[in-house]
């Protein structure tokens, strides 16, 4: 299924950040932002779902067992490669066969994709989780899934952090 | 009385009121549709009022105190024991063990009986449809003793494959473990058949009765079952009490499982021997309030009766079927409707069971979604993980719908309609 061209927020109350042209240009505080405006954890969901659509295919020839990450219920595949370049930064790619975990996802990579190992070490990703209400409301597997998904990154930051320095 | 019948005689809305948290909206003016059922069951008035009557009025521990409020405690808890007797067929109510729970009953049997009466070259005979909790406990047992664990063949639908039976129930075997009714297929197995088939070959059948308990009446002696398991929660009781029935010359040659207080005829300073059943198998305090309000849960049932309640159940289940079997890429699980009981569990091509519990609990409408507690069925079913409606005696034809259009609903979110 082709991704759907950029966002097309499906509710009236969405006014702060729309639209959004795609993924790459949303940044965290775009994310936190756009939560604190959303009523209650349903309309949370809801976006997730939009955010979900809005990741990149996912190629299918890396939905292999080795990059699959556990805990979560649905299936999850992660990729992190390092891009060369000054500094080398890390390139995430992740696929989920759950729309709501895509939405998760999409924040992760908003949050570790494209920055150093350094950077990725250095972010308090459970800080910025609690602030999206995600510690709370999320399912134990989710947030498995999710915390998985998190040390699978961080995992592949420290091994190249060396490369950082 | 033919269902047509009972179903007039039915009527849901009056049953309806009986339970206060049906007539609750959710927030944002939603009603509640509750198909959650076969996880747990929601509770009548006369449940919830006779948890408050016995704390408000004569609370006291169990069996310890001959003051007033102790001995009604214990009247109370035996006339309990006496309807659950009268509700299974049992012969005695020396037969009825309180426990925590279907899970807690089995495991009582795997330890007591099991450990104690299985040796290497046994078999324990299972099957693929079972329940975690009449599973892993015998795997246990099967480590321990070095019993072997064999399975009955399932046939493509979803039902025990009787014909082949014979192929895995043998002179070796010991034990058949199964279930009264399938908590993800919803499949009702022919329990009676094999109890028969398991005493020709001198084995004892311990049956999961968690699902089919709440659902149809069931009679051990008739049916010649030497162990039923099964749970109070699901049973419109209270969570925290369950039941496990034993013959009693079974219940006699086991040794206990848990030890300490109540269960003990003497203790000596290096050494105790035992209550008579039921209480050398009720160790500590009881889940007393639980246990008594059971009781009451047991005569709402048996007044509503379960002709009616099945006949209901059966059309909720029809209608279930038909409604969903419009919804494109829907994948039901298991048999056909006149083999099983008020559990319809699904996939729908590109939707995770994740995702769709999710939406449709934004609708109000509760439903399951996972493996159950039943992964090596969804191994051989290779899905991990399916949604799951289940449907009680208080639920309607517009429970079907509002679950038949939120998954409609699901599917135009994730853009497949």
């Amino acid at each position: 299924m082709p991704p759907p061209p950029g966002f097309s927020p499906q509710h009236s109350h969405r006014t702060k950040v729309e639209p959004l042209s795609s993924l790459q240009s949303l940044t965290i505080e775009d994310l936190i932002e756009e939560f604190e405006h959303l009523a209650d954890w349903e309309e949370r969901c809801d976006f997730l779902i939009d955010l979900g659509f809005e990741l990149p295919e996912f190629p299918p020839e890396e939905k292999t067992e080795a990059n699959r990450v556990h805990g979560c219920q649905s299936l999850v595949w992660l990729v992190a490669e390092v891009k060369p370049g000054d500094p080398p930064v890390i390139e995430i790619r992740a696929d989920s066969d759950a729309m709501i975990v895509k939405g998760l996802i999409a924040v992760l990579l908003t949050l570790f994709s494209g920055k150093t190992p350094g950077e990725i070490l250095e972010t308090d990703a459970e800080a910025v989780f609690a602030r999206l209400g995600l510690d709370r409301h999320l399912s134990t597997t989710r947030r498995n899934g999710l915390y998985g998904m998190m040390q699978r990154v961080r995992e592949i930051a420290s091994a190249n952090l060396t490369s950082d320095l | 009385m033919s269902s047509t019948v009972a179903t007039a005689l039915f009527d849901v809305d009056a049953l309806r009121a009986d339970f206060p948290i049906l007539g609750k909206p959710l927030p944002k003016g939603r009603s509640l549709v509750y198909l959650d059922s076969a996880s747990s069951a929601q509770k009548p008035r006369v449940v919830i009022d006779k948890i408050r009557e016995v704390y408000e009025n004569y609370y006291a521990n169990a069996y310890r105190g001959v003051y007033r409020f102790g001995a009604r405690i214990d009247e109370e808890l035996e006339d309990c024991r006496e309807k659950i007797r009268g509700f299974i067929g049992a012969e005695d109510a020396s037969e009825i063990v309180f426990t925590s729970g279907t899970t807690m009953s089995i495991n009582l049997v795997a330890h007591a009986w099991g450990l104690k009466f299985l040796r290497a070259g046994d078999e324990i005979l299972l099957n693929e449809m079972e329940h975690h909790a009449n599973f892993v406990p015998w795997q246990r047992v099967a480590e321990r003793t070095g019993a072997t664990l064999r399975f009955i063949p399932l046939t493509a639908d979803g039902r025990l494959d009787l014909d082949r039976l014979d192929d895995v129930l043998t002179d070796s075997t010991k034990l058949v473990a199964v279930t009264g009714m399938s908590n993800m297929l919803g499949t009702i197995n022919p329990v009676e058949e094999l109890a028969a088939r398991a005493h020709e070959r001198g084995a004892a059948i311990v049956v999961d009765g968690a699902q089919s308990v709440p659902h149809g009446p069931v009679d051990v002696r008739r049916s010649g079952i030497d162990f039923l398991a099964f749970s109070g929660h699901k049973l419109f009781g209270p969570s925290g009490v369950g039941v496990l029935y034993g013959k009693r010359d079974l219940l006699d040659a086991m040794d206990p499982f848990l030890t300490g207080g109540h269960m003990i005829a003497e203790v000596r300073r290096e050494h105790s021997t035992w209550a008579a059943p039921p209480a050398k198998f009720e160790a500590g305090t009881l889940p007393i309030v639980p246990a008594i309000a059971l009781g009451t849960a047991i005569d709402y049932v048996r007044e509503i009766g379960f002709p009616s309640i099945q006949a209901h159940e059966h059309e909720l289940l029809l209608a279930a079927h038909e409604r969903l079997a419009e919804i494109p890429g829907m994948r039901i699980f298991g048999p056909a409707v006149e083999h099983k009981g008020s559990i319809v569990s699904f996939r729908v091509e590109g939707v995770a069971p994740e995702d769709l519990a999710q939406l449709l609990d934004h609708r109000g409408v509760f439903v399951r979604h996972g493996h159950h507690c039943t992964m090596p069925l969804h191994a051989l079913l290779g899905v991990s993980a399916t949604v799951r409606a289940s449907f009680a005696f208080y639920n309607t034809l517009t429970d079907v719908d509002a679950l038949a259009d939120g998954i409609q609903a699901a599917r135009a979110r994730l853009r497949l309609a």
